[in-house]
């Protein structure tokens, strides 16, 4: 392909000692170096909090049993929330913002690189902050060690009473800690996108990914800064002696499920976002088309955006709002599906009448499109406030947002790395390892979360430490805890094609896929600076002006 | 194939970008503002639900004078941003030194106004949500206004130490934005404590 006009070798670092070459990696500021840093220090989150799954997951086999104590079972779902949520998903998206951001706008590194480095060293002590509570939890005697409040941490349970000791202190300074960190990377991502574009790349011609990743830039800046202001308020009643969550001093609880949730639900869609980037560039690279309706997709993503900070209280309808506010909050969460309807068929518009390729990305593409909408149909149905007051805190809610968080991003996750591995390792994956994946991951998944939905409606809560036999939620819990060991050979599978494909796979190339953007014009991996000589794009799909020079894109749009 | 396709020097010559200074610093006041507004909320939300004393109208006197000063102090940093930018690095010194003397009132005005709430009037913040929510939310601008003014006294030091160029105005430039944010939020905090709350 014509890359090789800008293709130039990486330096060689083979042959410095390795306390040199690991001292790089800590001291780097380098956009890809600390991509990759998020994704690997994601990764041993996701191993952590899955094992954390699968100690829930064996204690809820059969009903009375005993595999670990109550007091376990509430650290382990606690632990298990958070550290899904802010130290695996979200340092896995930012990693790879980090990483493709700058190389796809044709940049050669963020807009503040020093702030890179501190946000992923503030995400990463933030996780180390609260995995430290193993050991220093325990500021009394008995007092439990690991926070146990649930990942949204309602008052009072929060409150010096009812959580002695530090445990609690230590999730709330994780968090606020994290955050601080996420808020850099949102105000890196947004000056990036705007400032560091490549000549040629306007706003209209950018990549899908930058677009959304812009997107989320916002929403981080505007929905993880309630979090720490509510952090900081929970900090002084728990260290100063304050009364904003007391209800014993006239305080309210239910003002901390109000800021929990203005923060709760825009994460959402900072999580689905990336999600959606993604699959917004897999897609029409093995479906050889062009991205459907490119206008309606950034559209759909503004919206989605603004709508996200509108319906926080759909998680609160059974506190007892007044009918207005039921009303406002279902009729706010209905109208988010509309863009993120749109979406979905703007994807199944690229594939309709391409030459679609099954190869591991899109598979985990196609997988994503069809569970996503399941997950936005239970969604809907959640929304409606009667429904909701029935099934609110049950199972089925369960099953509704792991169907968001695993069958949707992490199944984009999953399409995200088998499509850039070449890029950032310069190896291609084994297809073979990889079809196991999907296949084994897919039926684990269904297993796991189709099931979870049916004892939901049958009345079991969440969060129950164990059950009685004979409610008709038995054989449901059995299948259940049988598709987690499905998703465990997956992930394990995964795992082990990374490691091998990092020694033995087949060198990529800088361009396996055929693609378009500009990421695939630089070496694999990328030399430091990107870009020996700043690319200038006409196009949406500059990398199909260079390979098609007769018949290039510029002449359409 | 070739490049030369794609290569067209008219797109480079007109090619700007907003300033990433001024656009991440925008960012980060969308940030702050986020917070600030949690608190006011909380604020707002918390009038007059103390179960006990003291209240707002037996303690609160408005603070006038540090509030002149505060506000004053964003007019004497854009002048001295001015003066930079025009190469004007003494009368830059000058207006940035008031500024740092304006901010430095108001940090210890509010010390003082601190003092006698709690040592006359027995209001900290574990008295009543009253106390909470006031010390918490003027706390929170004071330690915005003290972060300003580390800033603030840094560059002072490195102007005093003939460091400061004219080619450093876009950087007084966007760090102007964060103390001019910071006065904004004063004015939301004065009439939400001051004028709404008591």
């Amino acid at each position: 392909m014509s890359s090789e006009s800008i293709a130039l070798s990486a330096v060689d670092h083979g042959t410095r000692p390795i306390s040199e070459r690991l001292h790089d990696w800590v001291v780097t500021v380098d956009h890809k170096k600390l991509g990759i840093l998020y994704i690997v220090y994601a990764l041993v989150f996701l191993i952590i909090g899955g094992i954390e799954a699968t100690i829930l997951r064996i204690q809820l086999i059969v009903p009375h049993n005993h595999f670990v104590s109550p007091q376990v079972f509430n650290r382990m779902f606690t632990m298990h929330g958070t550290t899904m949520i802010f130290f695996v998903v979200m340092p896995i998206l930012f990693g790879f913002g980090t990483y493709l951001i700058p190389l796809m706008i044709g940049a050669r590194d963020m807009a503040f690189p020093r702030l890179n480095a501190f946000s992923f060293w503030m995400t990463a002590f933030g996780g180390l902050l609260l995995y430290f509570s193993f050991i220093g939890g325990n500021g009394l005697y008995g007092a439990g060690t690991v926070p146990d409040v649930g990942w949204w941490a309602y008052a009072p349970l929060t409150s010096r009473a009812f959580s002695v000791g530090h445990s609690t202190d230590f999730w709330t300074l994780a968090l606020l800690v994290s955050g601080v960190g996420s808020v850099g990377t949102g105000v890196n991502f947004i000056a990036t996108i705007l400032c560091m574009r490549c000549p040629g790349m306007t706003l209209g011609k950018m990549p899908l990914l930058a677009w959304l990743n812009l997107v989320v830039g916002g929403m981080v800046v505007f929905c993880i800064s309630p979090l720490t202001a509510a952090q900081i308020m929970l900090s002084i009643d728990r260290y100063l002696g304050g009364h904003f969550f007391d209800t014993q001093a006239g305080g309210s609880a239910a003002l901390w499920m109000h800021f929990f949730w203005i923060f709760g639900h825009p994460e959402v869609y900072i999580l689905v976002v990336p999600a959606f980037a993604f699959v917004s560039e897999i897609v029409p690279i093995f479906s050889r088309k062009p991205i459907f309706g490119y206008p309606v997709m950034v559209a759909a993503t503004i919206a989605i955006g603004f709508i996200s900070f509108s319906v926080w209280a759909h998680h609160m309808f059974t506190v007892g709002m007044s009918s207005y506010g039921n009303s406002f909050f279902v009729f706010t969460t209905v109208a988010i599906a509309v863009p993120t309807g749109i979406k979905i068929f703007n994807w199944i518009g690229t594939m309709w009448g391409g030459k679609i390729q099954f190869r591991a990305p899109m598979l985990f593409s196609i997988g994503f499109l069809f569970q996503f909408l399941i997950a936005g149909l239970t969604g809907i149905m959640l929304g409606a406030a009667p429904f909701n007051w029935q099934l609110s805190g049950s199972y089925f809610v369960v099953a509704h947002f792991h169907y968001v968080i695993v069958g949707g991003i992490m199944f984009a996750v999953f399409a995200a790395f088998y499509y850039w591995f070449p890029k950032m390792s310069g190896r291609m994956y084994n297809e073979a390892l990889a079809k196991w994946h999907f296949w084994l991951f897919l039926i684990g998944f269904h297993l796991t979360f189709d099931f979870m939905h049916i004892p939901g409606m049958l009345g079991m809560p969440r969060r129950i430490y164990t059950y009685e036999p004979g409610r008709g939620w038995d054989i449901w819990n059995l299948i259940v805890t049988i598709g987690v060991f499905f998703q465990i050979a997956g992930v394990l599978v995964f795992v082990a094609n990374l490691l091998w494909s990092l020694w033995k796979g087949e060198p990529a190339g800088n361009d396996p896929w055929d693609a378009w953007t500009l990421e695939w014009s630089a070496t694999s991996p990328p030399p430091e600076y990107n870009f020996a000589t700043i690319p200038i794009v006409e196009s949406r799909r500059p990398l199909w002006d260079l390979k098609h020079p007769e018949d290039p894109d510029w002449k359409y749009e | 194939m070739s490049s030369e396709a794609v290569v067209r020097p008219s797109i480079e010559r007109g090619w700007v970008l907003p300033s990433r200074g001024r656009v991440g610093m925008f960012s980060l006041i969308a940030a702050e503002s986020a917070i600030f507004t949690i608190f006011v909320v909380a604020y707002i939300f918390y009038i007059g639900k103390s179960l006990s004393g003291p209240l707002p109208k037996d303690v609160l006197e408005t603070p006038i004078f540090i509030t002149i000063c505060l506000l004053s102090s964003s007019l004497t940093i854009h002048l001295a941003v001015r003066a930079l930018r025009n190469a004007k690095v003494g009368a830059f010194g000058l207006w940035w030194f008031a500024t740092l003397t304006l901010g430095a009132i108001f940090l210890i005005g509010t010390g003082r106004e601190w003092q006698r709430m709690i040592y006359e009037k027995g209001l900290t913040i574990s008295t009543n949500l009253f106390g909470t929510t006031y010390y918490s939310l003027v706390g929170l601008h004071a330690f915005h206004v003290t972060v300003g003014l580390i800033a603030i006294a840094l560059a002072m030091i490195l102007t005093l130490l003939g460091k400061v160029k004219p080619e450093h105005s876009e950087r007084a430039d966007v760090f102007s934005l964060y103390w001019h944010f910071v006065d904004v939020v004063w004015v939301v905090v004065f009439t939400v404590v001051y004028v709404v709350g008591r």
